[in-house]
């Protein structure tokens, strides 16, 4: 995963630029993201990609690990139903998925931060309106600060 | 940690026994070693135990550090008195055993992790249909009258695991903690055959393991609706999550012999996690949906949606310890 550059956390011109963690599976999303690069597409900065074999790999641990470590968004990108490298893991992806959706809400994460995509690995197109919408989407929420939150959580005090 | 002082060897090893926020149950496993107790009481002196003895604080701060062996203490920080009894204890023992799942991982009362202090005390002083409170008084830490000055312990927002607070060398886990496991580490501490600092003195297999319906759990568990313990007439023998029953044994950590299952109860994971897994809640909605019987998905959110409560089925007893510790809440800049 890149570091972020400096200056980009604090904001660009509009101030807060969204720092989006992307969970992308080995054979499809990330090869659309790879596409996307060597066609020199253009679209948000904001994801820093991480690579997994399957987007059924992706444990609902390592989603809440990088809300509570400071991503103001979370994207998972899998292959398309019915395509899967490994027959159904993006079926379990989404299964745990939907599940998540209603456990983060109910722990005060909006709904637009946490997203599923299926993109094959020619839809460098699709990938570039995922982003893009995504990084809008959370622009307009606000950071999230979960990781202010974990950090001083020791230390709260009382009143 | 304090290095210990000298005690003359006639001495019994001393314990410390302590209650902080939790019901009482864990203290209700000390009592329920039964006769058993008698063999720890002649092989140590309990030098503190609010419950069931008359030492006060004073007592334990008068100790040198490290005087006493180990202190038990169970139940999760909500208030500044338990903080700084954490920090005594601490101070006091040379070992200290977070005991049951309110000091392990918050338990039971981390749920109001869910809740700020302000909406705690709206509810209870204010909201509730027994409460008749005009003058909307709360609790306060302190109160003048006359010259004389009255204190209660602080509130905190959030509710906290004891090794978020202090340093924790042992942990106990459980709803309460079986007498047996409770028994098992007294007698480890005793004989100085302890494990590595920061176990988790049970089992570190899944709870199937040792569950005796084990046998009866298909190959390949699949399911279209999940049910409620009351929904259904529970079979006695098959497995519970065959039988659609939401059981969190494949994601908690066994030690206790599959207590609730052989009561006809599934598990609702007192026991916390496993030592491979960092957070309870997520490891176990992870294996209950994976075995959703569904590739569409609204179809897999009408089965999920016989879940009503996610937050609260699968931290039942871990949510201060959960990755997130705690819902969003507004920080102050």
């Amino acid at each position: 995963m890149p570091e972020a550059k400096p200056g980009l956390k604090e904001g660009g011109r509009n101030g807060f630029e969204p720092k989006i963690v992307a969970f992308f599976c080995n054979w499809c999303t990330y090869l659309a993201a790879d596409l996307a690069g060597t066609s020199r597409m253009k679209y948000a900065p904001n994801i820093r990609v991480i690579r997994t074999m399957c987007s059924g790999r992706v444990d609902p641990q390592f989603v809440l690990d990088a809300f509570a470590k400071g991503a103001d968004g979370v994207l998972i990108g899998g292959c398309h139903p019915g395509d899967c490298h490994y027959q159904e893991g993006n079926y379990k992806a989404l299964r745990r998925f939907r599940l998540l959706k209603r456990l983060a809400k109910e722990m005060g994460i909006e709904d637009e931060r946490l997203r599923l995509e299926w993109i094959s690995a020619s839809e460098a197109d699709r990938l570039k309106v995922a982003v893009n919408d995504m990084v809008e989407k959370v622009r307009a929420l606000g950071p999230l600060r979960l990781e202010t939150m974990v950090e001083r959580f020791p230390e709260e005090v009382t009143v | 940690m304090t290095e210990p002082t000298s005690v003359p060897k006639s001495e019994k090893p001393k314990v410390a026994f302590y209650w902080c926020a939790s019901c009482g149950g864990c203290e209700e496993t000390v009592v329920d070693l039964a006769e058993k107790v008698l063999d720890v009481v002649a092989a140590v002196d309990i030098v503190f135990w609010p419950v069931a003895l008359d030492f006060k604080r004073k007592d334990v701060e008068a100790m040198p550090d490290g005087a006493i062996l180990a202190s038990f203490m169970n139940g999760a920080i909500r208030t500044t008195e338990q903080e700084e009894m954490a920090h005594l204890l601490r101070q006091k023992s040379k070992v200290l055993v977070a005991l049951g799942s309110c000091a392990q991982l918050g338990g039971i009362p981390g749920l109001a992790n869910l809740w700020s202090r302000a909406s705690i005390f709206e509810a209870v002083y204010q909201e509730s249909p027994s409460t008749v409170n005009p003058e909307g008084t709360v609790p306060k830490s302190f109160y003048r009258e006359d010259g004389r000055c009255v204190s209660l312990p602080g509130f905190f927002d959030t509710v906290r695991t004891l090794d978020q607070v202090v340093d924790v060398d042992y942990y106990l886990p459980g709803c309460p903690p079986t007498p047996k496991i409770l028994q098992q580490a007294v007698g480890a501490l005793l004989s100085g055959a302890l494990p590595p600092k920061g176990t988790v003195l049970a089992l570190d297999t899944a709870l199937c393991e040792e569950c005796p319906r084990k046998d009866t759990r298909p190959e390949k568990l699949t399911l279209t609706a999940f049910k409620r313990p009351h929904e259904l007439v529970i079979d006695a023998e098959k497995c519970l999550l065959a039988q659609g029953v939401v059981c969190l044994g494949p994601a908690t950590r066994g030690g206790c012999e599959a207590l609730c299952p052989q009561g006809n109860m599934p598990c609702t994971g007192c026991f916390g996690p496993t030592s491979r897994v960092q957070d309870f809640g997520a490891k176990a909605l992870s294996s209950v949906a994976s075995i959703v019987e569904s590739n569409d998905e609204k179809e897999i959110d009408r089965i999920l949606d016989t879940i009503p409560d996610p937050v609260g089925t699968f931290y039942r007893y871990s949510l201060p310890a959960a990755l997130l510790r705690r819902k969003k809440v507004r920080m102050a800049a």
